[in-house]
């Protein structure tokens, strides 16, 4: 198969999962509880109003219809308004999202490096101190839920030490420095909560390699040890790591909605949060979809990326 | 043979090496090893797997597998002790004084590096060479090797390239820093056989033209006598007997050494007829007409209009090289694969075509035995559920009688009876290779395909195998269809043969027929790639393949 045609395929199933997604967030807030024309209408409801409110958004229509009305809607980047307030959802998701961005990229930026680095250095001597030590320390993180290491984080370094903000709303005034200061903590609670695991995959991807018969030619060739690692072992064990960094960095999203409401930021995941809690159906939607498609997109990245480093479908027979 | 004794390049001296388990327990794998290697001499290290030949190369290098160190002994290169070098300066040694070629090119390739890029590595990182000039003599050593295109075939990578070709490249790899000694671990092992003769012939043509000394190590006494000055007989990491070629081969003195001798993949002096006379019979299993393809619309062909009958109690030998089709086809009459057209019948009766499709009673009438033992046999069960298991299912037995089966069934492949209670990975390959083939018997089949079942194992091993086959064989009137690519072994234990090609049956026929001139072609091909005992077949032999595979080439099914 050629390149081409296996990335085609690739993104014709990426597309169709997408679409699988979308049926799942339109009938899974279908089948929230309450009803919406009442949750907008409140203690204050009559029969006639809430028919009126009905006829407005179009619920007594078929879900079928509902769900192609929306996506249709949702594919022409009309997100709608929300249900609470009436302000147009796609302003304030560009503006949210920017922030989570911002928090998602600093954590990856810092997390992938740092991971593959310590993989690297745990795979050169296994069983080793250092490699004790890492795979140790990334095992105890692992055992913690990300909430818990972000109120350990909090607890010391905001109240004990009063070194950082334990909150991390945004002010428009805010500089680089403040940023910097405000984003240290949610950072790195999220970079403990996916690092862990990239190490380990790292260590053990490289480890499989390590103990093929090509590195045993590669020593036997006398290729010094720095180079062994980085020139023979680490581009046959580029395919898992990738995989795996892209799981860590979609599991990212998810953290991100446990760390903004913990810090408080002002992010996308907290915006679902508070949407979900006024039952704010449109808003709940748009961010699903928005954070299923991060998720689906990154694993697409993943999956062609691997593709692509591998020399067997690059240069076929 | 050189008489006077120069002073040697590599003297080993007491070499010991021992492996750690687990628990941290030590057992010398290598004991009290000796030997020289003159400059430009040969000297061959053979013994089967576990006799610590691999294991005393490498310590040649100053190497010893993860878990293995060495104990004791020295490794000297003209003066220099090898094992008191540090890590840098070993390092030196091994890219430009001591080279290695691996057993399988095909593994040690690395996958994702360019074959110029590993073939050059050492001399460019060293500074000993400039890349052009590196490249300028790889491909001197490509031509020289007779590998295909040598200007351009180094930059493929090791999948674009086939294997008899890659154990070439890593000739030249190893080749390239003009090594004073070249270490050869069964460079041919994993070759087909026509292709091996090709390589031995270029490593022969190789090491001589440079006068480079090399050790050789193999499991296989006649490809020795090709290239070999000397020979050390090892046995459970022990020496058994050390001394020149002709000696060796001519007079071996230890009982060991003439075990390995009998046990040599060389053509039987005669081929008996079959015993079974031509009376017209009823075949136990005849395949009609197949044709049979693989991938989505099954469009790339591997077997061609295939006629083929097994008679009751006769031994069916199917011989060709890889992708030959000769496993597709024992997949066929097992139903594991289907046919895109023709048909197999039992005793005159059409088999469906999947395994799914066919009575519990067809099924029970032809099993397989697969190649690989270790993997084919569940690591997770014991031996007695593995052999209980198909005696409940095809036979109906109870938990009782299938247990007293099993053990009776253990005693027929001459295993102790407590290896039920046994797993698999505890077992020697030998022994797996039994319980793999009392698996097949446990269904009390009429036909085993038995699909290269002993060409993954040592030599006296793969014998004690097919005496096994033919006892089983005359007590129970059972019929084999024998795959194998080995042509020696086919001669020795096949009533009938069926020689293929390109997924075509070329030539078929009673052994004593098909092996005799005048045959086919490829038969002859094949025929001329087992090697003989005698220190000057390799040269004639290679003449010989070169007229062979030009005739070959103007065939019908090649140019397809």
């Amino acid at each position: 198969m050629k390149l081409t045609e296996i990335i085609g395929r690739r993104l014709l199933i990426g597309v169709a999962t997408l679409l699988f997604v979308s049926v799942l967030v339109f009938v899974g807030t279908e089948i929230l509880p309450g009803d919406v024309a009442y949750a907008i209408l409140g203690r204050g409801a009559t029969p006639e109003l809430l028919q009126q409110v009905r006829d407005r958004l179009g619920l007594d229509e078929p879900l079928v219809v509902r769900y192609f009305v929306w996506l249709t809607a949702t594919l022409s980047g009309d997100l709608g308004t929300s249900l609470a307030n009436g302000t147009d959802i796609s302003t304030e998701i560009a503006r949210r999202g920017s922030n989570t961005l911002i928090l998602a990229l600093s954590t990856a930026v810092v997390a992938v490096p740092l991971a593959v680095a310590l993989g690297l250095l745990a795979a050169t001597r296994p069983g080793g101190a250092v490699d004790r030590v890492i795979s140790g320390a990334s095992l105890a993180l692992i055992s913690f839920p990300d909430f818990l290491v972000a109120v350990a984080l909090v607890s010391i370094f905001a109240v004990q030490l009063g070194w950082l903000p334990a909150i991390a709303s945004i002010r428009p005034s805010y500089d680089l420095f403040d940023w910097i200061r405000v984003l240290i903590l949610p950072v790195l609670a999220l970079v403990f909560t996916i690092l862990a695991h990239m190490v380990r995959m790292t260590r053990s991807a490289v480890l499989n390699v390590l103990s093929s018969p090509a590195i045993e030619m590669a020593i036997l060739k006398g290729v010094p040890r720095r180079r062994l690692l980085m020139r023979h072992a680490l581009p046959n064990a580029i395919g898992p790591i990738i995989n795996v960094i892209a799981l860590n960095l979609a599991y990212i999203v998810s953290g991100v909605v446990v760390i903004e409401t913990l810090f408080n930021f002002p992010g996308l995941g907290r915006y679902m949060v508070e949407a979900v809690t006024n039952r704010d159906v449109p808003i709940v939607q748009a961010c699903a979809m928005i954070f299923c498609s991060v998720y689906v997109l990154l694993n697409l990245a993943a999956d062609i990326l691997a593709v692509i480093a591998n020399p067997r479908v690059r240069y076929p027979k | 043979m050189k008489s006077d004794r120069p002073e040697p390049l590599l003297a080993v001296r007491g070499l010991t090496v021992a492996a750690r388990d687990k628990r941290g327990r030590e057992t010398v794998i290598v004991d009290d090893v000796s030997f020289d290697v003159a400059p430009g001499a040969v000297i061959a290290l053979i013994g089967e797997s576990g006799s610590g030949k691999t294991t005393i190369s490498l310590g040649c290098m100053g190497y010893a597998r993860p878990g293995c160190h060495i104990t004791g002994g020295s490794v000297m290169l003209q003066g220099q002790s090898v094992l008191d070098q540090p890590l840098p300066a070993l390092q030196r040694l091994r890219g430009k004084d001591i080279t290695y070629v691996a057993q399988s090119a095909a593994a040690s390739f690395n996958g994702a590096m360019r074959i110029d890029d590993q073939v050059i590595e050492i001399p460019v990182i060293t500074g000993a060479m400039t890349r052009a000039e590196a490249l300028e003599r790889a491909r001197g050593l490509y031509a020289a090797l007779g590998l295909p295109d040598p200007d351009t075939i180094g930059r493929r990578y090791p999948h674009q390239v086939s294997g008899g070709q890659l154990q070439r490249l890593m000739a030249a790899m190893a080749m390239i820093s003009d090594p004073r000694l070249l270490i050869l671990d069964e460079p041919t092992t994993a070759l087909d056989v026509t292709t091996q003769i090709e390589v031995l012939h270029a490593f022969k043509t190789l090491i001589r033209d440079n006068r480079t000394a090399a050790i050789y190590v193999t499991h296989d006494l006649s490809l020795v006598a090709q290239v070999a000055d000397h020979i050390l007989v090892l046995r459970d990491g022990r020496m058994v007997e050390h001394g020149p070629t002709e000696q060796i081969i001519a007079a071996p003195r230890a009982p060991y050494t003439r075990a390995l001798m009998d046990a040599a993949h060389v053509m039987p002096e005669e081929i008996a007829s079959p015993r079974i006379a031509a009376v017209p019979e009823a075949p136990l299993l005849q395949v009609r007409g197949v044709t049979a393809g693989y991938g989505r619309d099954r469009e790339i062909i591997a077997l061609r209009d295939i006629d083929l009958s097994i008679g009751h109690g006769q031994t069916v030998g199917v011989i060709g090289e890889s992708g030959s089709g000769k496993t597709t086809l024992g997949r066929i009459i097992s139903g594991l694969m289907a046919p895109v057209s023709g048909e197999v019948l039992l005793d005159g009766r059409p088999l469906a075509a999947r395994v799914a499709q066919r009575a519990r009673g067809d099924l029970k009438q032809v099993q397989f035995a697969f190649q690989m033992a270790d993997v084919a046999l569940n690591p997770r069960q014991r031996i007695g559920k593995i052999l209980g298991r198909p005696m409940r299912f095809y036979r109906g037995l109870g938990q009782a009688e299938s247990d007293r089966e099993v053990a009776r069934l253990l005693e027929r492949v001459e295993l102790p009876t407590a290896f039920a209670q046994r797993f698999p990975p505890e077992l020697s390959g030998g022994q797996r290779q039994r319980v793999n083939l009392a698996r097949a018997l446990a269904a009390e089949p009429r036909l085993i395909i038995c699909d290269e079942i002993t060409s993954a194992l040592d030599t006296i091993v793969a014998q004690q195998i097919l005496d096994l086959l033919a006892s089983l064989q005359k007590d129970l009137n059972l019929s084999y269809m024998f795959i194998t690519h080995d042509i020696a072994t086919v001669a020795r234990i096949a009533d009938r043969i069926a020689v293929m090609r390109l997924g075509r049956i070329v030539q078929q026929g009673p052994v004593d027929q098909v092996l005799t001139p005048p045959c086919h072609e490829y038969t002859r091909l094949l025929l001329n790639s087992v090697p003989e005992m005698r220190t000057d077949w390799l040269d004639q032999a290679v003449h010989e393949r070169r007229r062979l595979v030009a005739a070959l080439d103007g065939t019908p099914e090649a140019k397809r």
